[in-house]
This record gives structure tokens, sequence and C-alpha cells, in this order.
């Protein structure tokens, strides 16, 4: 009981990140208005971005710019002192493919509004079988 | 990374999260992710992660909130969902 | 819908959180994604490439290839917005308002009225429109320089404090879309054009292929820095250093094109002639 209990507490804040996400998935499956299934997807996206800065975080190191003294010559910096910057490289790229998805999707919208006059997805799939 | 502000931020996190898939108005839920993606943004900055932060603030709470009430503004703004 | 969706989901957090208790403890220096190839760049990157910030130092020289793609990934979704969106025959002019700028008076011309197209004491406002709000116009008047001043600051300070070519860029295009909403879309199409916006966004992305391409000809491998070394007159660390800069001012121009075309298109859906 007692080693479930730490189990829990150290990795507790994972836990919150994959609940953050599946609030997200949920969005995105259940919800039948468009613009809320792009934001489940922008939700789904940021969290899946906070999760991996979350295993790239260390203790009682500092953010992962250099310091450089008044001499010129830059000493070796040791490893610990620094957070781990490659995931922080990787969401980078993530972010920016993210904003540029929305603004396909939301262009996709418009472009559905003006073609069916209705946002919800039960009555585009009924003005489609009509036709 | 102070662990009492991280379990306050995430709390409201998730709060927001919520927040913006059920109201009804669209307007408001574009609001709601914007106020989300800045708490986002602290959060990272809290791990570290400061170009991340960086980034996020300038287009989540930036550019991607003005792009969705745009599309919100040529659309409808009313959902039943 | 719901109830399916919510099972699947509750089934899949399930299994996440049964695969998360393998993790290492939070925090812990010695975790598997901080002990086998992080170190290696904490410590040596600096002496490879005189850059301190380690994130922009990995992003624009070690990984410079994603940065590129990430790079055509924006341009692409700037040009599809464009093509799914952009009407460009000019339709038949409908109700238009003009307000008299010395008194406040709004006119109302109705289909097939006619009125001067360019004229001195009229201006054309929305057909969702506000009374003149002076305090509005002169802010944004006053801080747009300041924030293109910070965004141009943000692009070129990257090496040594966070920021960056993509930052810079999105903060620039924010203050072109400040000026759009402050003043109507009208005059910012006037002053940043659609042309200028298509051009910018190519100009971007070719420069920083082209800084590739440029050190294939000097014999060096594709977006390798050091052959910008001969060509600059510094020894090759610091040409590491300035090749940086060079692609992040190209990433910087592309992403603030990008952004600009985004809110055109959207905020008018695709018409360019009144927007939010």
């Amino acid at each position: 009981m007692d080693a479930l209990f730490n189990i829990l507490i150290s990795r507790a804040n994972y836990w919150v990140y994959i609940v953050l996400m599946m609030i997200g998935l949920y969005g995105i499956i259940a919800k039948k208005n468009l613009v809320k299934k792009i934001i489940g997807m922008n939700i789904l996206q940021t969290a899946v971005i906070l999760f991996y800065i979350s295993i790239g975080a260390k203790k009682n190191a500092t953010i992962p710019i250099i310091e450089h003294g008044h001499d010129t010559a830059h000493s070796a910096a040791t490893a610990t002192l620094y957070i781990n910057p490659l995931p922080h490289v990787l969401m980078l790229t993530a972010i920016v493919v993210a904003v540029a998805t929305l603004g396909v999707a939301l262009t996709l919208v418009i472009k559905i509004h003006q073609q069916y006059h209705t946002l919800e997805e039960n009555e585009i799939l009924e003005k489609i079988r009509e036709k | 990374m102070i662990w009492q502000i991280e379990i306050v931020i995430l709390i409201i996190v998730i709060i927001l999260a919520i927040g913006a898939l059920s109201v009804k108005d669209l307007l408001g839920a574009a609001i709601l992710f914007g106020a989300y993606s800045f708490m986002m943004c602290l959060l990272w900055a809290i791990m570290g992660a400061v170009d991340v932060a960086f980034t996020e603030a300038s287009v989540g709470a930036g550019v991607s909130t003005v792009l969705f009430v745009a599309a919100v503004f040529r659309t409808s703004r009313r959902t039943e969902d | 819908m719901k109830i399916g969706g919510l099972i699947l989901v509750v089934i899949l957090g399930s299994v996440l959180i049964y695969g998360s208790l393998e993790f290492p403890p939070w925090g812990d220096p010695v975790s598997p994604a901080s002990s086998h190839l992080s170190p290696y760049y904490i410590e040596t990157s600096v002496e490879d490439t005189s850059v301190p910030n380690l994130v922009t130092a990995v992003l624009a020289d070690y990984r410079g290839y994603d940065t590129m793609f990430e790079t055509i990934v924006i341009f692409t979704a700037g040009i599809g917005c464009i093509f799914l969106l952009r009407i460009f025959r000019k339709e038949e002019t409908g109700t238009r308002l003009y307000r008299h700028i010395a008194t406040g008076i709004t006119l109302r011309i109705e289909k097939g009225g006619k009125f001067p197209e360019t004229s001195a004491a009229f201006e054309r406002i929305d057909s969702v429109w506000v009374p003149h709000d002076l305090i509005v116009k002169t802010t944004c008047r006053l801080i747009v320089p300041f924030i293109q001043i910070f965004g141009l600051y943000v692009i070129a300070h990257g090496h040594h404090s966070p920021g960056g070519g993509f930052q810079g860029g999105v903060i620039l295009g924010a203050a072109m879309i400040l000026y759009a909403v402050a003043f109507n879309l009208r005059s910012a199409i006037q002053r940043m054009g659609e042309r200028l916006t298509v051009m910018l966004s190519t100009l971007g992305v070719f420069i920083y292929a082209g800084t590739g391409v440029l050190c294939m000809l000097l014999g060096f491998n594709y977006l390798d820095y050091s052959a910008l070394a001969s060509l600059l007159g510094v020894d090759p660390v610091t040409a590491h250093s300035h090749g940086i800069l060079i692609v992040e001012i190209g990433v910087g121009i592309a992403v603030m094109a990008v952004m600009v075309t985004l809110y055109y298109n959207l905020a008018s859906a695709g018409k360019h002639d009144e927007g939010l």
C-alpha cells in the first residue's frame, strides 16, 4: 500500500496530462459542431506538447541558455545544470505545425458554411443525403 | 518548479479546457481557448521551457485567438451542442 | 455518439495511465531522456556554434533540415488558404456605406446608386460599423512601430535570449493584424497588399533554402554553415552563428507574411473588402 501511494504521488502529474489529452480527444470525437472539433484538436495538440516538455524537466536545473561570464573562453558546461533542450526543439516545430493546421481548418470551416449554411455535423450530413 | 503553482495552474487549465468545449456560444469558446493557451504558456515557463512558452504566448494567445474570432465572425455564433 | 466517445476515451486513458506507471520519476536527472544524447548537446554546442541559446543552436544548426521543412509547411498553409478561399472576380457593388469625416454623418448608397470612387471628404466604412473612435486609432498608430521594433529585436537576439525567427515573425505579423483590426481591412491591404505577402513568404523560404544551396555550391554539405566562413571572412565557429542568424531572418519573414495572409483571408472570407 505504501509503494502504491509512492507511485501515485510521483507520477500524478503524468496522469493529469493524460486526462487533458483525453478531454481533447473527446472533443474531437463527440462534439457535433465543427469549431468545437477544431478546439478539441488544439487541446489535444497542446496537451501532447506539455507531456513532452515535462519529460525534459530536471530538478534543480536552469533554463537551457548557457551563461557566459565576462571572459571570452567558454568553459564546458556540466550537463546536470541545464534542462534537456532536445524536447523543446521538437515541440517548437510541433507548435508551428499546429498553427498551420489551425489556419487551414478554419478556412475549410468557412468554406463549408458558405456551402451548407450550417456548422453542425448532423445537419450537414442530412443536406448531403438530400441532394 | 514550485509544485504549488503547478497544481493550481493545472487545475485552472483543466477547468478552462472543459469550459471551452461545453459553452454554447462560439465566441466565448474562442476566448476561453485563448485563456487556455495562455495558461499553458505559464505552465511551460514554470517547467523551464522558455522558448516554447514564448512561442505559445505569441501564437496561441495572440494570432490563434484572432483567427478563431475571425472565423466565428464569418460563420454562425450560436450552437446547440 | 457521446456515450461511445466517452467509453473509448476512458479505455484509452486507462491504457495510457497504465503505461505511465513505468515512467521515471518526474524531474529525474538520470532519466533515459536526459542521459544519452542531450549531454553532448549541452556540453559541446557552444564550442561548435558559439550560440549560448541551446534551443536556437539545435533548431537552426543541428536540426536545420527539419526547420526548413517546417518553414515550407507554414508556407503551404498560407498558399492553401489562398487557394481554398480567395474569390477573385469583382462582384457587383451592393449596398455601400460612407462616412463624412468632418461631421460623422453616414450615408448609405443602395444598389445601383452612384458615388465617386475616391473622395477626400468621405471614407468608406464596413457594413458592421462603429462610430469613429479616436482613442483606438491613435493608440494603435502609436504602438504599432514599437511592436515591430520588438519583433525585429526578438529575431535578432535569438542567440542569447529566448526567441528566434518564428517568435519574431509572429510578433511582426501580429502588429499588422492589430493595424487591420483597429482601422479597417481596406487600409491595411493598401499598406501591405496580397501580392507583397505572397512574395515575402516565398522570399523567406528562398532565403532558407538558398543558404543551404550556397553552402553546397562552396563545396560543403547542404546547410553546413562552415562554408560561409570564406564568404564572410570569419572563422568557421562564428560562421555557424552568422548562418543561424541568416536562416532565422528567412523564417521570420516567411512566418510574418503567412500570418498576415491567413488573417486577411479568414476575416473577409476571401473577398478582401471588409473585415472584423
